[in-house]
């Protein structure tokens, strides 16, 4: 199953590079939007980050976000319930959850082995702005945490698309969760500077709240795992609430596949 | 058939599971939630907030049984429900009220060890990858039904030479003609060689030799396994071709089930018997027969009750000028055309609607 995917992958292996480096377009704008920040104000750092940690912070959530984001996931999954591809899967004995992990396992693959070189050069030339290299126990919470936010935007995703079979078209509710993930996952910025911000809930703080929430694990957490933001038991806590998450949203996506299915009507001839 | 069943007194057990019809379906209904989407914008904006529903019967209570080995037609107008009974049967949709098993399971339960026993192909949709050559899905559903590699190759390639379509596996399936695509197709559905084949208009627009070809392949395959099929169609070719048995659906109900033999035999009235003269007859001495007729040219086209036929042929045969004389039957597609016609004109029916 792996083999063929990445046989298939391999068709389109084109557009590949240009992808690849596209993804990098958009941090040059987040590097020179936080140096002209940085130079408006006199402080040498915000909320705990300095300039250089910054431009560190976001070349490390474009990793986590090449192991948690899932393009095309949700809404390939409604399209093949729209359009009834998705019926093969209900004939052959074969889990179709299962099946698009294999087959996005094996996209990912395929893409790091593409990727490796072009994130190896940027990462290289901007060695600068990184802190020196953490610890070996930090590095392996790190691995950790980019194999969970894979898992967890997975079966986020999966279970989105699964939304197909009680509505036609998904394509919006995916533009809102990308909204949503764009602003609380850490993307747009490290989401410990909303620590200052009080909730509305008593004794807690907008950061508080966004830290329970799983969108953090898919580019935050990573990046604040290899920068140091957090250590020890914290460490420890976030990853067992990252790994709560990850089953929260396995059996979110099973439910949600087994009363789909019991209400698909076939469509589609 | 005394031999086979002594001997299959020594294996209760093997008796009484190959004794079991394949398919019992009884009193299965399916019924869909429509909502109309009604035309112009204010209707639209008034719809967001209150949408017009409606049910709709694709099936009413239908029963069946098919035995271990039979090729089954299933017959019926565009919307009769002929589609939903494949995808109930197959477990692809569950349905409202109503029981069926099918190899002994539910197949809406859809538990693995029922799906590695039967295929579905439905005529436009592909099991095969598009973007890579059909032997890349083949290895697939290799790994999906657990085939034995032996064993898969060794069915693969028999497929493959009965269609006469080894040179096309390596080729990417989007590169294919349709008729080419659909034997690949079928060679796919059958690698794991199931016990029951549901065929969704397999040769719907294919020219008349690969349907020929697929005929010929289907019946070999079905023989030589024993394989129980229910096909469904609209080309009297296949069901003259392939079935002994027809089920024919209309608004959702079973309007006929029995052998092609009977329904011929109980549909048809007339013989259709033609005659061949050295010259355009006159018409009037033709009319005077007393049969319903049709001159064309040289030939005479009659209509004769069947009781009738054999007090009519001999004058008719001793008639001046006659060349040649032919009877038939009248063609299947009359016959079923007649009684669809007779299903629709029972009380009005809803009918299929795929939302």
């Amino acid at each position: 199953m792996l083999a063929i995917a990445i046989e298939e992958r391999l068709v389109y292996r084109g557009d590949f590079a240009l992808g690849t480096l596209m993804r990098f377009l958009p941090i040059v704008t987040q590097v020179f939007l936080w140096t002209a920040v940085f130079s408006a104000t006199s402080r040498g750092d915000i909320a705990g980050y300095s300039r250089n940690d910054i431009v560190a912070y976001y070349l490390l959530t474009m990793l986590s976000r090449a192991f948690s984001s899932m393009p095309g996931l949700a809404g390939g999954i409604a399209r093949s319930i729209r359009d009834g591809s998705i019926k093969k899967f209900l004939v052959q004995p074969v889990d179709y959850v299962a099946f698009l992990l294999a087959t996005r396992v094996a996209h990912k693959l395929v893409y790091y082995v593409v990727a490796a070189i072009p994130f190896a050069v940027v990462f290289f030339l901007c060695r600068g702005f990184f802190p020196p290299a953490p610890d070996a126990a930090t590095v392996a919470a790190f691995l950790l945490s980019l194999v969970l936010s894979f898992l967890l935007g997975f079966f986020m995703e999966a279970t989105l698309g699964m939304l197909g079979f009680w509505f036609m078209e998904v394509s919006s509710i995916v533009f809102g969760y990308m909204l949503v993930q764009y602003l609380l996952s850490g993307h747009m910025f490290p989401i410990d500077m909303l620590a200052g911000i009080p909730s509305g809930l008593p004794g807690t703080t907008l950061a508080d709240v966004v830290t329970w929430l799983p969108f953090q694990f898919t580019a935050f957490f990573p990046a604040a795992v290899w920068l140091g933001k957090v250590q020890g038991g914290e460490l420890v806590r976030l990853l067992v609430l990252e790994v709560a998450w990850v089953v929260v949203m396995v059996v979110a996506c099973r439910v949600a596949w087994a009363r789909g299915t019991r209400r698909y009507s076939g469509f589609g001839g | 058939m005394v031999f086979a069943y002594n001997s299959s007194m020594h294996n209760a057990d093997a008796a009484a599971s190959d004794a079991a019809p394949v398919i019992r379906v009884a009193g299965l209904a399916k019924e869909y939630r429509v909502y109309d989407k009604p035309e112009g914008l204010m209707a639209s904006v008034r719809s967001l907030f209150h949408r017009e529903s409606r049910l709709v019967e694709a099936l009413r209570g239908v029963a069946l049984t098919v035995e271990r080995g039979e090729f089954v037609a299933l017959l019926g107008p565009n919307g009769a429900g002929k589609t939903t009974l494949l995808k109930l049967l197959s477990g692809i949709i569950t349905p409202s009220r109503g029981t069926a098993t099918v190899l002994g399971h539910v197949p809406w339960e859809r538990a693995d060890d029922f799906r590695r026993r039967f295929a579905l192909v439905m005529g436009q949709r592909n099991q095969l990858w598009w973007d890579l050559p059909a032997a890349e899905s083949f290895r697939l559903h290799q790994e999906i039904y657990r085939i034995d590699p032996a064993q898969f190759a060794r069915t693969r390639d028999e497929l493959v030479d009965l269609l006469g379509v080894r040179k096309l596996i390596l080729q990417p399936v989007r590169e294919l003609s349709l008729g080419e695509r659909m034997k690949l197709e079928l060679v796919a559905a059958l690698l794991h060689e199931p016990e029951v084949l549901f065929l969704d208009e397999p040769t719907i627009g294919l020219d008349v030799v690969a349907q020929h070809t697929i005929h010929t392949f289907l019946r070999h395959v079905q023989t030589q396994r024993q394989m129980t099929v229910i096909l469904t169609t609209h080309y009297m070719k296949d069901v003259a071709a392939l079935c002994e048995r027809l089920v024919v659906i209309t608004g959702g109900e079973i309007l006929y089930d029995g052998s092609l033999a009977e329904v011929v035999d109980r549909f048809t009235t007339h013989k259709i018997v033609t005659l061949d003269f050295d010259e355009e007859p006159d018409r009037a001495a033709v009319e005077r027969l007393g049969f319903p007729c049709e001159v064309r040219g040289p030939r005479v086209i009659l209509r004769i009750d069947r009781t009738r036929i054999a007090d009519a042929l001999p004058p008719l045969l001793r008639g001046e000028g006659v060349r040649d004389v032919s009877v038939e039957d009248v063609p299947l597609e009359e016959i079923v055309a007649e009684l669809f016609r007779a299903g629709a004109a029972r009380p009005p029916r809803v009918t299929e609607v795929v939302p």
